[in-house]
Parts: structure tokens; sequence; C-alpha cells
């Protein structure tokens, strides 16, 4: 378990150096920046004390390794838009878009599993159908449109919600957070809604058919034949085997939130990293963009490294220290 | 043919099974009756597909869908059970009747311990506190022959081989006290070597704790060891009845005398062994009157036309035209 632990984590380093020279990759092939920051008018005595204050006329292999100290250290460089240090422009952002994230998944999880559970049990009972009928809208229809859609319906016909922005945000110094007031849940629902329809649906009907197919296994019969209640069988017994494939692809959608909150937070002009990263590629800033980079990737990591422990607390197959002592 | 209700633990009366399908509604269990006694041993015998493990399925009702009972009763300790609701026979599994199914890998879940599986069956069952359902957890184990018990109930079922699952498979079967296990092929998965001990293990645990037993088999050696009495089925019907000694030495009906044939003797002279021409008909395509008419070496054109049912012969039951006698035949098809 432990040499696991070691080797995926050895795995995570390799992949996140990987990363890191594309990301580094971008400032050398990506125009020249002196050409975005100084005017047309400057000298040329002017654009090489800039290149040189930004670390510019080093030779390349020099420049990675001082960025991936750089990396290491949490400085990210300055943008070059906003001559403000990345890190500072993330922490910033990064809390938005935490929370949307996190909004998201938990509400497609929290929703997506018990319907999942419910359509594979009840086959064809009208609520399983009505669920399947929305689930292919939530599949079918792009993300831009649903949120579109939603700001017709509840923000501009009904005027329930605010259309745009994060509103009532309170600063914990370390981090900014919405959900402490009225006014940040209120701002928050519909991004999130967006965001998580189309993973609501992928977990309900890979859940469903998760459980058609466990529903038909020798344990599950043999279950029923001891007389266990319908919940222990389903929810314990069912559910559980469901939850390898389940973890999997909770854990790669949770990457792809990230990918996707682009869309979700231009159209709702949600002030976090996907709108960042859009307003530094219109201006080619480098820097916010290579950063975003490595930062996605890292999360990306992470939630891969998360995802296989969770493996291991899931199905006692895989621990495989354990499985020398059962050769019985 | 119905004997007083009292004795009988297991009563099943003309039992059909069938399945609803676009192009016809299949009989898979076709007007089937017998009884089994409080610790009395049933042996089924039949080929794939005769309809016993269905039987066993609509007796604890566990058919699954589309599969129904469409006639007959089933009657446990006199009060039916085929007609109860959802929530009535579940009480009724595990409890009163036990079920033990063929592959002992598949039965178990993976993901949870042996013993968390034998404490969640104990606790259905009876109001046990954690710790008094893990002593009788352990206890079940080692009354089922698992070495160590105290070690293995914390082990998860890859830790087990396949004797030993199928050991703590009857463990859960029976740790409710059923008066009756339905076993369904209980040794078929199984190595040879290790069969024969499932099997004693059966007995000797029924024996002691008075269950009855309807065994499910194709094996005709079980049979012989195990069975107090044997019902061989044929196409979803019974064909013959009787007591396991009876049925075994002086088989009545044509096709329980082929399935005798088909079994190696040691010392045998005969080259080969003899075996039933043609195979078991499909659902769909079971003929008119007695099912077995195209394979039967005796058959006759009533055979052909109308359905024999069971009738007394010396002391066992046979559905044949053949032993037609002092008994009034009935002309039903």
């Amino acid at each position: 378990m432990l040499a696991f632990i070691i080797q995926r984590l050895l795995q995570a380093v390799v992949v996140m150096l990987s990363v890191s020279f594309v990301s580094f990759a971008l400032f050398q092939f990506v125009g020249d920046p002196i050409n975005n920051m100084v005017g047309q008018d400057a000298t040329e005595a002017q654009r090489e004390l800039l290149r040189e204050r930004l670390g510019l006329n080093e030779p390349w292999p020099l420049q990675f390794i001082h960025y991936i100290g750089n990396i290491i250290q949490g400085e990210f460089g300055l943008s070059y838009r906003l001559g403000i240090p990345v890190e500072d422009l993330i922490a910033d952002r990064l809390p938005a878009t935490m929370e949307l994230v996190l909004v998201s998944a938990f509400m497609a999880l929290a929703l997506g599993v018990p319907m999942g559970v419910y359509t594979g049990l009840n086959r064809n009972s009208w609520l399983s159908r009505l669920f399947l009928t929305i689930s292919l809208i939530g599949i079918s229809l792009p993300t831009f449109v649903i949120g579109i859609l939603l700001i017709l319906i509840f923000g501009v016909w009904l005027q329930w919600l605010p259309t745009f922005g994060r509103a009532g945000v309170v600063d914990l110094g370390w981090w900014t957070t919405s959900f402490l007031t009225l006014d940040g849940w209120r701002s928050l629902i519909m991004p999130s809604i967006t965001l998580a329809l189309f993973q609501l649906t992928l977990i309900m009907r890979l859940i469903r058919a998760e459980m058609l197919e466990v529903l038909r296994t020798d344990y599950i019969k043999f279950a029923r034949a001891r007389g266990l209640r319908n919940r222990a069988v389903h929810f314990r017994h069912a559910l559980k085997n469901t939850l390898v494939p389940v973890i999997t692809i909770t854990g790669l959608q949770i990457g792809s939130l990230l990918a996707f909150s682009i869309i979700t937070e231009t159209v709702f002009q949600w002030p976090g990293m996907g709108l960042l990263i859009l307003q530094a590629i219109q201006f080619v800033d480098i820097p916010v963009m290579s950063s975003y980079l490595v930062l996605i990737a890292f999360l990306f990591v992470l939630i891969n490294l998360v995802v296989d422990l969770l493996y291991f607390i899931v199905d006692p197959r895989l621990r495989l220290d354990s499985l020398s002592r059962g050769a019985h | 043919m119905t004997t007083p209700a009292e004795s009988n633990l297991l009563e099943v009366q003309n039992l059909r099974v069938d399945f609803p399908t676009r192009r016809g509604t299949l009989i898979a269990v076709d007007d089937v009756s017998f009884e089994i006694k409080a610790g009395e041993v049933l042996g089924v015998v039949g080929e794939s597909g005769a309809g016993k493990s269905l039987t066993g399925a609509a007796i604890i009702g566990l058919l699954e869908p589309p599969g129904r009972i469409s006639g007959g009763e089933v009657r446990l300790a006199g009060k039916r059970i085929d007609n109860l609701a959802q929530e009535q026979i579940r009480q009724i599994r595990g409890r009163e009747i036990g079920m033990v199914f063929q592959d002992p890998l598949t039965s178990l879940n993976p993901l949870f311990r042996v013993g968390e599986q034998l404490i969640e069956t104990l606790q259905t069952h009876a109001d046990l506190d954690e710790k008094s359902a893990r002593k009788q957890a352990i206890d079940w184990l080692a009354e089922v022959g698992i070495p160590s018990p105290e070690v293995r109930i914390d082990q998860y079922p890859h830790q087990f081989s396949g004797g030993m699952r199928q050991r703590v498979v009857i463990a859960l079967a029976l740790c409710a006290n059923p008066k009756l296990i339905i076993a369904d092929e209980p040794t078929t998965a199984l190595d040879v070597s290790i069969q024969a001990q499932i099997i004693s293990l059966l007995k000797r645990l029924c024996r002691e704790h008075g269950t009855a037993v309807m065994l499910i088999t194709h094996d005709m050696g079980v049979i012989a060891e195990t069975a107090d009495r044997v019902a061989v089925m044929y196409a979803g019907r019974l064909v013959e009845i009787g007591e396991a000694r009876k049925v075994i030495q002086n088989a009545k009906h044509p096709y329980t005398l082929g399935l005798m044939g088909s079994i190696p003797t040691i010392g045998d002279t005969e080259e080969e062994l003899r075996q039933i021409q043609g195979s078991m008909p499909r659902l769909a395509e079971i003929p008119e009157g007695c099912a077995f008419n195209p394979r039967c070496p005796n058959v006759s054109d009533r055979c052909r036309k109308h359905r024999p049912e069971l009738q007394s012969v010396d002391e066992s039951s046979v559905a044949c035209w053949l032993f037609e006698d002092a008994a009034v035949p009935s002309e039903l098809s």
C-alpha cells in the first residue's frame, strides 16, 4: 500500500515536470511578449531593460530551471497584462472557481446517485422515464445554451436570481466565499446548476447501468434469498459494487468541471479562473496561461491520486498485501 | 395423493411457472406437485432446463420477472406462501427457508467481509447486539468447518478457496435456523474431491438441526448418497417421485431408467454408456401428450396424444401410460 502510494507520487512528479516543460515552452514559442508590453514607440534600450528584468535574456535550460524553482516556491511570475504577480491573481480567482466546482460536483453526486439507483431499481416506472428523458436533455444541450436559458427564465422573466456576477462574497483573508450570505448563494445557484447538469445526467446513467448489471449477480440473489431487507440489498450490497466505476468517472469529471467552467464562467461573468484564462488568452498573457496549465495539471494529478486511494478503500481485492495471506 | 398436512413441512400443489413472451407463453414448470416432510432430504434430478431451479426459485419467491407463478399453491407448514406480499415472503426467506446456490465464487459479495455478511444476516432475523451476533457468526464458521474462525471472520471472500466459500455460503443459509434448505446444485461448481466434503457437511448440519433439504442436482451419485426421496423432472414436469432407494434400484419411468443407465459403474463390462437418444425439447416445442414421447423407447399412440398423470406404482408415483392399471386414467391433456 505504501509502496503503491510512493510509486504514484513519483509518477505524479514526472507528469508535473512534463507539464511544466510544456507550459514553459509557451514562453519560447508564442511570440515576443515584449512587443505586447511596451508601446510601439519604445526604444531598443527600453526593450532590453524589460527583457532583462523579466529574465528573458538567459539561455532556455537555465530559464527552465529558474521557472521550476519559482513554481516550487509558489512564484509564477508577473502578468504581462496587469503587471502583478500571477499567484496573487490566481489566489484571487481560485476560490470562485473552486466553490463553483465543489457545489456542482456535490449537486451532481447528491442527485445523480439516488436518481441512478431509483431508475436502476424501477426500470419501468413513469418517474424513471421522466428522469431518463430529462437526462437526455442534460447530455445533449450544450452548457452555454443551458446557462442562457436559465438566465432567461429565472433572471429575466421571473427575476428571481441575479443574471451575472458573484455577489455577497465574504473575505476570510485567505479565501473568499459566497457560502456565508444569501446573496452569495443566490448568485451561485444558476452557474452551478448549469455546470452540474451534464455531470448529473452522466452519473445517473452510469449508476443506472451499473445497478442493472449488479442486480443480476449471484450475490444479490443470495442476499435476497437470505431474507435481507430491500434497503440493505439495494443500498449496501448493490450500490457499493457500482462505486468503482463511479469514482473513476467522478474523478475525471471533476477535472473536466474545472475545464468546462470556462464556458459557464463566461456566460455568467463569474470571476473565476475560467474568466481569467480567457482574458489571458485574448491578451497573450503567457505567464497566466502557463500557470493555469500547471495548476490544472496539478489538480488533475491530485484528483487521480485521491481516486486511486478510494479504490483501495472500496475494493478489498485490490489490497495486494492482503492477497498473499489469502492463499488458502 | 395429498397426505395429511401436519406431517408435511412443504407442500407444492399443481405448481405452474410460466414466462409470458411476445411469441406466446412458455410454461417452464407445469403442474408439479410434491411435498417435503420435516427433516427429510428430497432430491430433485433432471437435465438442465427441466425446471428444477425454477421450482426452487418459485417456492422461495425469487422468480425473476417476467417469470411468474401462474397456478397452483405452495404451502409451508400448512400456510400458503405463494401469494404473500413482498415483505412477508422476505421474512420467510432465510428464516424459514434458506437457499444455497451453485457457484460459491459468485454467491458472496466481494466487497464485504465474511463476518459482516454473516452478522448482517443474523441481525436481520434475530434481535442481536453486535457482540453476540459476532460470537454466533464465529460459532457458525466453526460449525461449517472453517479453521481458525476468529481470524477468518474478518477476511474477504477472495481470501477463501472455493470449497471454503461454499462452507461460508452454507453457514449463511443456515444461520437463521430455517426449517428447509433449497440447495440448488450446491456442488456442481466444485472440485470432485471437495464435493463429497460439502455434501457430507450439508447432510450432517441438516440432520443436527432437523432441517429439511430440497437438493437440486443432476448428479445421481449425490442423490443416491444423500436423498431420502427423489423427484425426477423432465421438461417442466414431474415424471417420477418416490423413495430414493426404490427409484434408483427399480426405476419405473423410461426417462428415469435412461438416467440410471447413463451413470458409469465400476466393473461394468459394457463398452459404452447407454445414452438417451435426442435431447430435451425447448420450452416452446414441448410435444403434445407425454413430453418424453419422441425419445421414449416404449412410445405408443396414446403417449403422443394424452398426457399421463402421476399415479402410484408399487411405492412410487410415476407419470407414464405403461403403468396404467387399477387407477382410472385421466384423459386430460
